[in-house]
């Protein structure tokens, strides 16, 4: 039994690596074909594997361990290459090859055509074989590496498209934004290895509870440099401008990094720290409101977008906006309940999107868009699936049961600031879905592009999609994710009142979606009129551009640090040390014309000097 | 006597590819590359055979795993000392490997005087593994000078005469007058060292293991401590001393540059580690703050300028600076674990420095300029030239699984307990490092491509080289292990030497409360 665990363990992040490393080394030797064979049979393998792990687990739940071998070893300083599996590894494990593997199968037929392929499995797999060391580390350093892992190669895929600088500078500006968050993951971990002596995630959460009392100082610190880490990567305020330009890269890879991977690693790292934030409740509570203010300021900004993937990039933001909410209450088995879901549908939605770009010869911007429902009928149904479950359509969405169970939770544990904020986000969320939906497939098609649309077709097509699907409905909401003994468990209430939240966050949800439906298919033309001048435009430019963020750190950040490199680019303190030659040089000038050859001046000037000397001498006391 | 022959093969070889010129140019190529995979085999064997892992009982065993002694001046009490430990025998490995990384990277570049090119390479490398084993201080000054002279003439000869009014020979005589300098500081300090040992026991004596015991007064300690910190800082280079190495990089060939980046700096933190702390540990503690300073400025300093840069080789440069920023800190607080991580960045650094120097070399082959911004969207025009460049980047801006992760890391984590205000600071500077790295990406591989026409991809020499490289950054990342047990024991011996138990009751001023 253990064996085998020992074995398949190793092998759910071994595969994609293996198909990394035969892809890489190829030198170009791979076709098209061969390449997306090789990197979509590597997931399939890790999907398999992580299925065996699951029966394997379901028979007998605990926490397996992995010592592969020793990494570092200096004194107390005890580093490992050691894995730990537990109900939530496993849930992520699953998230992660099995939404990974749909992903990667669509992307063959995404990507056919395209140069490079080689290139693009070799760094997708790199992608699935961080992410899964991230969630399978048993120590925060070997966390770290998939952390850092995730950050590169989403690096690479966003700036996959390289001969646009556009997408390289889009790249450029996700790696650094989330690496500040990094920086103060790494502080984290050195104040947590100072303080407790280990890095090992087991060990830290036993000793946290022996060496802190709750709220002390010390450990609010290190939750709140975890906390930095976290919305680096999950793309909260204030380190959240990365994730909109990230959709430079390919489609599937916009899946990949939305719904399986990355955006993600934060609400992991919080469930998994979750004994030292449960120290922190200062901390706990920040993270609640970064939730909040983030799924509000996204879901204003996702109603005034143009392009289909912008409006699903501002709509994750939102919806890990929720998940943050949830873990601000301490409900952080609701927070990865939330976590799956969105997985399934969100990347249903991204692939129905990649099909739409695809089928209309890459147009993506919606106002060029509309129409589409009757030639593109398996992207639509995709939108519709998926789309309800985001709006959390009541009953049928597998959104409807994660999100209502986070509103409950905040309503439980008495955050009652947090549940409004997570209302009015769901009216948002429901309006700005039927927005995206209706001018996408619905009115009159405004260019050829879209007229000419073709459907995509075959099993590589319509496979992820249909099974993504399945599982964004109230089927996918009866996974239930192995999560007791790993969180707290959640709080409980009186069922008179989580019935009456259902039906009051129903309602929400179908208020959004009429709303949305009149306005956008009967007032159209009214709020176009509105959006066009004066406030309304105002308004508009300003959701638009995400609340000025951009522009703010613009003009605190980059600019100034680019000032200062030009600034200094001649090397100022080298410059001055070159003073001294220059120094050198004029007093050699200075002297080599008092050489002038003429006895006469040599003359004057030794009785010059021979009668300085001697005043000098006289004249001294 | 290997000691000996340590030293003496690289000179030989040097000779012999000087003499065999006039027989072809190919021969004294082979020549050089078969003296440096001898020294390379030697080490390997010596660490093989050689037993570094015990750590020794303090004080009274010798701490050498190897020793050779013979008289040289004894009226001065100067020796032939060499010595041999586990930081030695590793920095002695790395030389040997970059050596022969250097000679393989000039194979195509380098066409002219070949022989005399491969005599100064050589001896270059002669005189570091000289600094390596040299524990007599005369004989260490006789070879840290020793190592300057053929480095001017590489740096003079061979040159690249660049942008701006940039000359090799200007650049070459800039590099000889700045350690000229600092090497004359710290002659004055060993003097000032001996002549105390003199007052104190009637003789005289360079011997390390004597001079570490010397009676000295604080002043005294701090000023002679000054001498040796200011002869090393300039050639690390810390901050306000750098002056030399862009220009000294811009302008040597890229075998210079290999040998600058990858180990003539290392010489430095080598110096700082071996006598700077031991000889003055008391005033060393005292002068911390100030050198940890010192290492932050230097860790921005280096990397604002690097992101100014257009000149490739600059903009490596100036990482470089950045980089040994981080080995000041880990030196000064001196920790176990901080130690053994300076270690280990500085043979990370030594590989992706020596990789990204290479990289710029074959780009200039190609395209005959070092100006990044006649470059860019090189990504599909140069076969897997980018796809290594990207790996060295990665490693230069501290990626996870890579050794300068690791030399990065266990240095703050090393830091932390001593000054957490330093780790915090200097932590910004992995964004800085990131910013930097990807500029570098961003400007020569990405964007709209310059031209048409395909340039030549690379050979399998060139290939083989990067490969392999690239494997030992990635196998030190993720096993670092045979190489932190074979320093552990030396490491251990320096931070005994500097947190003396009778000396930390002063605690440092930058320690949290």
């Amino acid at each position: 039994m253990e064996l085998s665990m020992s074995l398949l363990l190793p092998l759910t992040f071994l595969l994609p690596l293996a198909g990394t490393l035969i892809l890489a080394l190829s030198r170009g030797r791979l076709g098209e074909r061969a390449s997306a064979t090789v990197g979509v049979t590597s997931l399939a393998l890790a999907a398999l594997a992580t299925l065996l792990i699951a029966l394997r687990f379901i028979a007998e739940p605990r926490t397996y361990g992995v010592t592969l071998w020793q990494w570092i070893s200096v004194g107390d300083f005890q580093p490992s290459i050691g894995l730990a599996l537990d109900g939530l590894s496993l849930t992520m494990l699953g998230i992660i090859t099995g939404v990974g593997f749909l992903i990667h199968l669509f992307a063959a037929w995404y990507m056919q055509g395209e140069e490079g392929i080689t290139r693009f499995y070799a760094y997708m797999n790199l992608f699935v074989f961080s992410m899964v060391l991230l969630v399978l580390g048993d120590n925060l350093l070997l966390l770290f590496l998939g952390w850092e892992g995730v950050g590169l190669c989403s690096y690479l895929l966003i700036g996959y498209y390289y001969q646009h600088s556009a997408n390289g500078w889009a790249a450029f500006k996700a790696f650094i934004v989330t690496r500040v968050g990094d920086v103060f993951l790494a502080i984290g971990m050195f104040l947590l290895f100072f303080e407790l002596g280990t890095l090992d995630i087991a060990e830290i959460l036993r000793r946290a509870p022996e060496v802190w009392a709750k709220g002390d100082p010390t450990v609010e610190l290190a939750a709140l440099l975890m906390l930095g880490g976290a919305v680096g990567k999950s793309a909260q305020l204030p380190l959240h401008t990365w994730l909109a330009d990230a959709m430079a890269g390919p489609t599937p890879v916009s899946a990949l990094i939305h719904a399986a991977t990355m955006v993600t690693a934060g609400v992991y790292l919080i469930a998994r720290m979750n004994g030292v934030f449960l120290l922190a409740p200062d901390v706990l509570q920040l993270t609640g409101v970064i939730g909040a203010l983030t799924l509000l300021m996204a879901g204003f900004a996702a109603l005034a977008q143009t392009d289909i993937k912008r409006v699903l990039a501002y709509s994750t933001m939102s919806q890990i906006g929720y998940m943050f909410l949830a873990l601000g209450a301490g409900a952080f088995d609701a927070a990865v309940f939330h976590l799956m879901t969105h997985a399934f549908f969100k990347a249903l939605l991204f692939l129905s999107a990649g099909a739409v770009i695809i089928s209309c010869h890459h147009e993506q911007d919606m106002r060029r868009l509309g129409g589409l429902w009757r030639r593109l009928p398996l992207a639509y149904a995709g939108f519709i699936v998926g789309g309800s479950a985001l709006a959390a359509l009541p009953l049928v969405s597998a959104g409807f049961y994660s999100k209502d169970e986070i509103l409950w939770q905040e309503l439980v544990t008495d955050h009652g600031g947090l549940l409004l904020a997570g209302m009015i986000g769901a009216f948002l969320t429901s309006l700005y879905t039927v927005r995206l939906i209706i001018l996408t497939f619905h009115g009159e098609t405004k260019s050829d592009n879209a007229r000419n649309a073709q459907a995509g077709r075959g099993l590589v097509h319509g496979l992820p999609l249909v099974v993504l699907a399945l599982l964004s409905t109230f089927l996918g909401a009866w996974i239930e994710p192995p999560l007791e003994g790993v969180l707290p468990a959640p709080a409980e209430g009186e069922e008179l009142w989580h019935l009456i939240l259902e039906i009051v966050a129903a309602a929400v949800a179908i208020a959004g979606i009429v709303l949305g439906a009149w306005l956008y298919l009967r007032r159209h033309d009214w709020l176009a009129k509105r959006t066009a001048s004066g406030w309304g435009a105002r308004l508009w430019a300003f959701w638009n551009q995400a609340w000025g963020f951009d522009a703010l750190y613009d003009r605190l950040l980059v600019r100034p640090y680019r000032r200062l490199t030009r600034l200094m680019r001649g090397d100022v303190i080298d410059g001055l040390c070159g003073l001294t030659a220059k120094l050198a040089w004029l007093l050699h000038q200075g002297l080599s014309r008092t050489q002038t050859g003429k006895l006469r001046f040599y003359a004057t000037s030794m009785v010059a000097g021979a009668t300085l000397l001697l005043l000098v001498l006289a004249l001294a006391p | 006597m290997t000691l000996v022959w340590l030293i003496l093969i690289p000179f030989i070889g040097g000779l012999l590819c000087w003499q065999t010129e006039r027989m072809g140019t190919m021969l004294p190529r082979w020549i050089a590359l078969g003296t440096m995979l001898l020294e390379l085999a030697m080490t390997l064997g010596l660490w093989l055979y050689g037993d570094f892992r015990l750590p020794e009982a303090g004080g009274g065993a010798s701490q050498w795993a190897m020793e050779w002694r013979v008289a040289w001046i004894p009226r001065f009490g100067i020796d032939v000392h060499l010595a041999l430990d586990g930081l030695s025998l590793v920095l002695i490995a790395l030389t040997g490997f970059l050596g022969m990384l250097a000679v393989v990277c000039s194979w195509k570049e380098i066409v002219g005087r070949v022989g005399f090119f491969h005599l100064n390479l050589l001896w270059i490398l002669g005189g570091v593994v000289g600094v390596f084993l040299a524990i007599d201080l005369f004989l260490f000054f006789f070879f840290w000078e020793m190592m300057l002279v053929p480095m001017y003439f590489l740096i003079a000869l061979w040159g690249h005469s660049g942008s701006k009014g940039n000359t090799r020979i200007g650049a070459a005589t800039k590099f000889f007058i700045y350690t000229q300098a600092s090497g004359l500081l710290m002659l004055v300090a060993i003097l000032g060292l001996v002549f105390a040992h003199h007052a104190a026991t009637g003789e005289y004596s360079f011997s390390y293991d004597d001079l570490r015991n010397t009676p000295l007064s604080d002043e005294m300690a701090m000023w002679l401590m000054l001498g040796f910190f200011i002869a090393f800082a300039v050639k690390l280079p810390v901050v306000p001393l750098h002056g030399w190495l862009p220009d000294a990089h811009a302008q040597a060939p890229t075998a210079g540059s290999v040998d600058l980046a990858g180990i003539l700096l290392k010489t430095a933190a080598y110096g700082m580690l071996r006598f700077a702390l031991p000889l003055f540990p008391e005033a060393s503690q005292a002068f911390a703050p100030i050198a940890m300073g010192l290492g932050v400025l230097g860790i921005f300093y280096g990397a604002v300028l690097a992101c100014g840069q257009q000149d490739i080789k600059r903009l490596i440069a100036y990482t470089s600076i950045s980089h040994m920023g981080f080995v000041l800190i880990g030196i000064y607080a001196g920790t176990q674990l901080a130690l053994q991580g300076v270690v280990m960045l500085m043979v990370a650094h030594a590989f992706s420095a020596a990789g990204l120097f290479i990289l710029s070399g074959q780009i200039y082959e190609r395209l005959h300029t070092r100006d990044m911004t006649r470059m860019g969207g090189l990504w599909g025009r140069l076969g897997s030239l980018p796809g290594f460049s990207l790996c060295f980047v990665a490693a230069s801006l501290g990626m996870p699984g890579t050794a300068n992760f690791i030399g990065e890391f266990m240095v703050l984590f090393g830091t932390f307990p001593v000054a957490p205000v330093v780790v915090a600071v200097s932590s910004v500077g992995l964004v800085l490092a990131a910013i930097y790295s990807l500029f570098l990406m961003q400007r020569v591989h990405y964007g709209p491509a310059q031209g048409e026409e395909p340039l030549a991809g690379l050979d399998r020499r060139e290939y083989t080289m990067m490969l392999g490289l690239l494997a030992l950054v990635l196998l030190f990342g993720l096993y670092p292990q045979p190489l932190l047990e074979t320093t552990g024991a030396a490491m251990s011996e320096i931070q005994r030497l500097f947190a003396d138990p009778a000396l930390t009751s002063t605690t440092l001023p930058m320690r949290a409360s």
